[in-house]
């Protein structure tokens, strides 16, 4: 009943710290680039909605 | 909005219980001798009603209030929203009569048995099911940073409940962890952990990222900045359950990816606070004036010295100082009094009037609050940091000629006045809520409901058409359901990197051949230790330093607890390390427990432990332990086919052979007395790896 004999034959399984490092940084460098380059009035405007009456 | 509002008075309700159980840490006889009013029982009362009464009905108030604004729409489903109003204080009640019934599954902060488990997914599912209805039917086409909270706080919050959950009935109101040990430690403390951080943390950053442009007028500081903190801090939260753990069995590799996650933890953490800070900027003036303000800004504080504080106690060496103290006490009440308690405050400070169409009854008396309230964190806290300190330097200090100066029992008589003044503490804060119930009440009986409030816009064009080119994080912020779907991958890598390899790698669980089951009577013995909540002040599990090895004996390995289902290694020491209980160097004799059980105070002067009396006077219930037998081999341990049938014949030769004993101290025992099977358990603990005989001496 204990799934870890389902786990054990996964090959490979020390690459999941370099792929998860990998997600990471990737993931952060894109939404990096995205906030810095986002219009400045986009922002304006969305920020706003809480005070919409 | 009568569902709001009863929201809103559904939280007061639950903080009273904060004092009872302080109190009883210095008065040890009001647990009146009781198993329904005994700490034990009380505290998983607490922490639950403060978790999932207080903080939960907090968020669902600011949801429902904050979504349909945003997306100018009203709620999907009225009916949806009634079944998940009521159904949530089912379970609210649920859990505070199972929990001092005794039917705790042993897990903190997941300590609700089975049935409920079950009851909470239901409800949750419609919580979720409501919210993206109402998303989905939004006329607003941004999705505002706040509803990516609340999304984010839905699906991890499904995830860990579910994971954690998975537990094997073997009655009705009662089940086994479906992990074990080390396992069950791991998928426990990135629950626990992330309790934190999605339960009482991402829906309340989503309020503040609403009501605080409310109450101060002025938009976020920055949204650019609010992108940021929301994709880190659901990043890294995941990570770091593991500091939960240090030192302690778990390999060393997972103990060291927790401490690097909760270090960069910071960063997110305070961007959120520095965000919401700076929005006040140029209206700080009104902070001076408005109580709603006032209330916000310790709040925000708080939470950026919880956050702060939370990393730097992820140090290895730090934690070896605070780890099972009352620092962790002091650390938590911060961000729950402060953070979660000051935060719903503003928020109903500001919200209930505008409900009742009126002004707020008194704000001197908001005002009277708000500084019983701040006190009350500051009596709480201050004490209980100078606590921890204390503890943990005099459970390590020693004497020149090299043994440990003090006895555990003189810590903990050393911390009796700093447990008053918490207990003042916590009682001035108790006080000030109480005032905001009457200022509330007051403020609704002099106004008139609003039911509904025009809050729809016009329906959206059904063909889109971006004003200029669009950048991929646009498709994520007008799409819930590729929000979800991207939240849900984020923190599936977090909690997929640190389980599978434990699972997967037997070398993380190194096998110890003389680890055998528990017998049939130490089982049951041990189900009471459960029941009793004995892991909410005693820890099983001897760190690898000299003050603890010299104190309690050869520290703790991870294939000691490979059957334990579930673990036991607590999280605080008020009372002393039991993980060797049974062992030569500490061993007790029967007798002593017995009496021990009887009247802590007898044997150990000063003590404040409660008394267990029904112990001696319920039997135990061995019709049972057929199924626990059965239950525990379907879950692999290696009891013999077959032995459940007969597991009831040793049971009762090894109570015999206690009562035997206890004869011999002249004390008259019976054999089917609850208290036997617990004595049995307490002198099996840390016996396996010793090769000492157990129980029966």
């Amino acid at each position: 009943m204990k799934f870890i004999h389902y786990l054990e034959n996964i090959s490979g399984i020390s690459i999941y710290p370099m792929i998860s490092l990998l997600i990471f940084f990737v993931f952060f460098a894109c939404l990096l680039w995205y906030v810095l380059r986002t219009d400045k009035n986009y922002f304006k405007n969305i920020e706003q909605l809480p005070l919409e009456k | 909005m009568v569902c709001l509002c009863n929201y809103g008075l559904g939280i007061s309700r639950n903080v009273s219980w904060i004092a009872i159980a302080a109190f009883q840490l210095v008065f040890p006889e009001l647990n009146f001798n009781l198993a329904q009013t005994t700490f034990g029982r009380i505290r998983p009362v607490h922490t639950n009603a403060i978790i999932f009464a207080f903080v939960g009905n907090g968020i669902f108030m600011g949801v429902y209030y904050s979504l349909q604004r945003l997306c100018k729409a009203r709620m999907f489903s009225d009916m949806l929203s009634k079944i998940h109003f009521w159904g949530w204080q089912l379970i609210i009640v649920l859990a505070a009569v199972s929990l001092l019934a005794g039917l705790t599954t042993g897990k903190e902060y997941a300590e609700l048995e089975w049935p409920i488990d079950i009851l909470i997914t239901l409800i949750w599912v419609v919580f979720g099911w409501n919210m993206f209805g109402t998303i989905i039917k939004r006329r607003e086409r941004h999705l505002y940073v706040a509803i990516w909270f609340y999304i984010a706080t839905f699906v991890t919050v499904a995830v860990l409940h579910i994971v954690n959950s998975i537990e094997l009935p073997y009655s009705m109101f009662k089940s086994y962890s479906w992990y074990a040990g080390m396992q069950d430690a791991l998928v426990q403390w990135w629950y626990g952990h992330n309790a934190v951080a999605f339960f009482l943390t991402t829906p309340y950053l989503g309020l503040m990222y609403y009501f605080l442009p409310k109450a101060a007028e002025r938009p976020v500081y920055s949204y650019r900045l609010s992108i940021i903190h929301f994709w880190a801090l659901i990043f890294l939260y995941i990570w770091a359950g593991p500091h939960h753990l240090l030192y302690t069995s778990l390999p060393d590799w997972a103990q060291s990816l927790g401490v690097v996650f909760s270090v960069m933890l910071i960063a997110p953490s305070w961007g959120g606070m520095i965000n919401g800070l700076l929005t006040l900027r140029g209206v700080w003036d009104k902070v001076r004036e408005d109580v709603v303000l006032k209330f916000m800004v310790v709040a925000i504080t708080a939470y950026g010295m919880a956050t702060f504080e939370g990393p730097m106690l992820s140090f290895k060496n730090i934690n070896a100082i605070a780890h099972f103290t009352d620092w962790i006490v002091a650390h938590v009440h911060i961000g729950a009094l402060g953070w979660n308690g000051f935060l719903t405050f503003g928020v109903l400070y500001w919200l209930i009037p505008r409900i009742f169409k009126t002004n707020l009854y008194s704000k001197s008396m908001a005002n009277t609050h708000f500084w019983l309230g701040t006190l009350g964190i500051l009596l709480y806290a201050i004490p209980m940091y100078w606590a921890g300190w204390t503890q943990s330097l005099m459970w390590k200090e020693f004497t020149p000629d090299g043994t440990l100066k003090y006895q555990f029992l003189e810590t903990v008589v050393q911390l009796k006045p700093f447990y008053l003044l918490r207990s003042i503490g916590g009682t001035l804060y108790l006080g000030g809520a109480i005032l905001m119930v009457v200022n509330l009440v007051k403020t609704i009986k002099s106004g008139k409901a609003l039911d509904n409030e025009e809050a729809e816009a016009a329906p959206l064009t059904e063909n889109y058409v971006p004003e200029h080119k669009e950048h991929w994080h646009r498709w994520i912020e007008r799409k819930p359901v590729q929000l979800l779907v991207l939240s849900l991958v984020v923190i599936l890598i977090g909690g997929a990197v640190e389980f599978i390899p434990s699972f997967l790698i037997k070398s993380n669980v190194p096998t110890i051949s003389s680890v055998k089951p528990y017998t049939p009577l130490e089982l049951q013995g041990r189900d009471i230790y459960v029941r009793e909540g004995c892991y909410t002040c005693h820890s099983q599990m001897v760190r690898p330093f000299r003050s603890e090895t010299a104190r309690y004996g050869e520290y703790s390995k991870a294939g000691e607890f490979v059957y334990d289902h579930p673990f036991q290694w607590g999280s605080k020491r008020t009372g002393p390390d039991l993980a060797r209980e049974g062992t030569q160097k500490i061993r007790k004799p029967n007798a002593w427990h017995f009496n021990h059980m009887y009247e802590p105070s007898s044997i150990s002067p000063g003590s404040i432990m409660p008394r267990y009396p029904w112990l001696f006077e319920n039997d135990l219930d061995i019709d049972i332990t057929e199924a626990k037998i059965k239950a525990m081999q379907t879950l692999g341990v290696p009891y013999e086919k077959g032995y459940e049938k007969i597991a009831n014949e040793d049971l009762m030769a090894q109570a015999n052979l206690i009562v035997e004993d206890l004869k011999k101290e002249n004390i008259k025992a019976m054999p089917q007395k609850e208290i036997i099977a617990l004595i049995a358990y307490l002198q099996r603990l840390g016996t396996d790896i010793s090769g000492e005989p157990n129980t029966t001496n």
